[in-house]
């Protein structure tokens, strides 16, 4: 017997083993997060999820993270890894993974992947997202009628549907409520730079702005809000412990309950291609404790529209509401379609600047 | 756009805390490279410094102490460079870059315990009187400590290295460190001093980004700050006022593009976030165009090995 037959029939026998004990294994779901999973934001919450799968199925799972992936090749290069090594449901949860989770995808038919905000799908890729811009409508009243100076700074990632949709949605609110109110808006360009992040924020507080507004993950623009003594609104996460006189309230993004339904349907051997998009009302949009600064007024309104949003009532992007150009959108009454909102790409009326290409 | 909304004055006290890391850090490199070593390690060290410092300020609640954390961190990484640069002879440029590599793995270990927390607040001065002053209160007296200890020590380098004889011995070890060695100057010794110094201050611009500036630890926070700070020391043609001018035109863009965003001016973002590198590049080399004149200020041994018996 020559040493490649023997290793033939190691492999074999190999082989034979790792079938006889596949049927106890457990399900292997794996993470990606674009920042550190302390960032107190966006990933933090995604990695409290993964937690929730964990506390939900116990030793019926496993699961394994990587977290502070780049976008672009990097990523590619770890979902490839998951893959190879026995990953059955793979999450991807930054907008920017998108291609890199389609290319994947193709080489491993057998393994299920779920790309977070993105529009891409295959049939073994499903999307999901949260419907943000629910919650943004809320806090953008709220800083309509609290601002004092009536300027607004908004702190932006990059310029795709998710955050131009946010802005839209924020200022849309605060302007019914205050018609003199100005948003100045930052392009930083990144999800995850406390440097960058901290600087925009000092950069808007010296332009006059009384409230900050992030879609960023980090929770240095609430430390520079608390430290400059204006007030806040955190992002994807509570970050009342970094502001706790500046958080007027956060939104919060919760992805345990679909995590765990998604994870059960691998089990099952019922997990399907699907695009979810939830919002306030099944819970995946929730919102921090509101903070006593919050006149009872405001705060009873706030929480009017969150119940309307809920049960249908209310859907934040209704008619009448003209783009920036001034050609109409909606007319009075319509409603945005989900479709034009997936791939929003305009300001509306009376926002200033443009949108970065 | 609406550009009556910058403020000059605020956006002037900005620029000046924007810098100071960078200042920092640059104007230890200086004098190392003075010295005639070569630390490409500046980004590991400061990012070292960064988690030093925050986690000293962190567990003894005092940024002062965070600081000398910060420095002591910063000096200690210089150190690992300084040992196997001077006595080992190894290759400055490589081992540089090592230390970057290794400044940054080993800062996010450190750091593992410390994401998310939330450092004690470094006072601003205000000094009584003089930060009331109209316009010059708020840029000149309205800063933390440590935007003054920056300043202070590009004067002190400066004037060290031009009017003192300690100053004499560190250039002529960089100029030629053969020659420094015959007249019985310790050169070994001499640049491991001031590779220390260096460090310490990459270190003590690292934890002033994790204690004023952000103020928060997260892995590889400099992003790209200690590159900044070298490049600034080579274009500054190793001027200690230059590298002043650099490291404030760079803090400064830096602030000024984000407020011109946040105005609404009408170029392109993306323009405006590579401005800072661009001009201050642009600029100093404008400045140090005269090559046959930078060429001499450049130290004469610059980054070659040191051994008594060659």
């Amino acid at each position: 017997m020559n040493f490649k037959s023997l290793a033939a029939g190691a492999a074999l026998a190999l082989g034979l083993a790792t079938a006889a004990t596949a049927q106890d294994d457990p399900v292997k779901v794996g993470f990606i997060y674009v920042g550190p999973v302390g960032d107190y934001g966006w990933s933090y919450e995604h990695n409290e999820g993964r937690l929730a799968v964990e506390e939900a199925f116990g030793d019926k799972v496993e699961t394994t993270f990587v977290e502070s992936v780049p976008e672009g090749a990097d990523a590619e290069r770890v979902m490839t890894q998951m893959a190879l090594s026995g990953h059955d449901l793979i999450f991807t949860t930054s907008f920017g993974y998108m291609d890199s989770t389609i290319a994947v995808a193709e080489k491993f038919p057998d393994v299920k992947f779920e790309h977070a905000t993105g529009y891409k799908r295959a049939d073994n890729v499903s999307t999901y997202s949260a419907r943000f811009y629910e919650g943004r409508a809320v806090i953008g009243h709220i800083a309509g009628k609290m601002t004092e100076s009536n300027v607004v700074g908004y702190i932006a990632s990059f310029p795709i549907p998710e955050v131009i949709r946010g802005i839209n949605s924020a200022y849309l609110h605060a302007k019914k409520v205050n018609p003199d109110v100005e948003f100045r808006i930052v392009w930083v360009y990144t999800w995850f730079d406390p440097a960058k992040e901290a600087d925009a924020a000092q950069a808007l507080i010296d332009q006059g702005a009384d409230i900050l507004m992030q879609h960023t993950d980090s929770t240095a623009p609430m430390t520079i809000a608390e430290e400059k003594g204006i007030l806040a609104f955190g992002q994807a996460s509570d970050m009342i412990n970094f502001g706790p006189n500046s958080q007027l309230t956060s939104i919060i993004d919760n992805w345990a309950p679909y995590y765990i339904a998604r994870t059960q349907a691998v089990m099952d051997g019922t997990w399907e291609s699907t695009d979810t998009w939830d919002g306030i009302e099944p819970g995946m949009v929730a919102f921090a404790a509101m903070s006593d600064k919050i006149p009872a007024d405001v705060r009873a309104e706030a929480e009017q529209m969150i119940e309307d949003i809920k049960s249908g009532a209310y859907h934040p992007f209704t008619g009448p509401i003209n783009k920036q150009d001034g050609s109409a959108w909606l007319a009075e009454g319509e409603i945005a379609d989900d479709g034009t909102l997936a791939g929003m790409n305009f300001y509306i009326e009376g926002l200033t600047g443009e949108i970065p290409n | 756009m609406d550009l009556s909304s910058i403020d000059p004055i605020l956006l002037i006290a900005a620029l000046m805390v924007a810098a100071t890391p960078i200042l920092l850090a640059a104007i230890g490199e200086l004098v190392v490279e003075k010295s005639g070593v070569l630390n490409l390690g500046v980004e590991g060290m400061m990012i070292t410094g960064a988690i030093c410092g925050f986690a000293v300020a962190v567990e003894t609640g005092n940024p002062a102490l965070g600081f000398l954390g910060g420095a002591a961190g910063g000096a200690a990484l210089s150190l690992v460079f300084g040992i196997l640069t001077q006595f080992l002879l190894s290759n400055q440029v490589a081992t540089g870059l090592a230390l970057t590599l290794f400044g940054l793995g080993i800062s996010a270990l450190i750091g593992q315990g410390y994401i998310g927390v939330k450092p004690p607040t470094t006072a601003d001065l205000n000094l009584p009187i003089l930060s009331d002053l109209p316009v010059l209160g708020p840029i000149l007296f309205g800063h933390d400590a440590m935007v003054y200890v920056s300043i202070g020590l590009v004067i002190a380098v400066w004037y060290v290295l031009k009017f003192t004889r300690v100053g004499l011995v560190l250039r002529a070890v960089g100029e030629n460190h053969d020659a420094a060695h015959a007249l019985g100057y310790k050169v070994v010794r001499i640049r491991l001093a001031a590779i220390a110094f260096g460090g310490g201050c990459a270190g003590l611009g690292g934890a002033y980004l994790s204690l004023v500036r952000v103020p928060q630890w997260t892995e590889g926070m400099t992003a790209g700050a200690g590159w900044i700070a070298l490049a600034i020391v080579v274009f500054a043609s190793w001027k200690a006022g230059r590298v002043l001018l650099g490291a404030y035109l760079f803090g400064g863009i830096t602030v000024l593009q984000l407020n011109l965003q946040a105005a609404g001016m009408k170029i392109p973002v993306e323009y405006l976030s590579m401005s800072p590198y661009l001009i201050t590049i642009l600029v100093l080399v404008i400045m140090s165009a005269d090559k046959s004149r930078a060429a001499l200020n450049a130290p004469a041994s610059l980054g070659r090995a040191f051994h008594a018996s060659s």
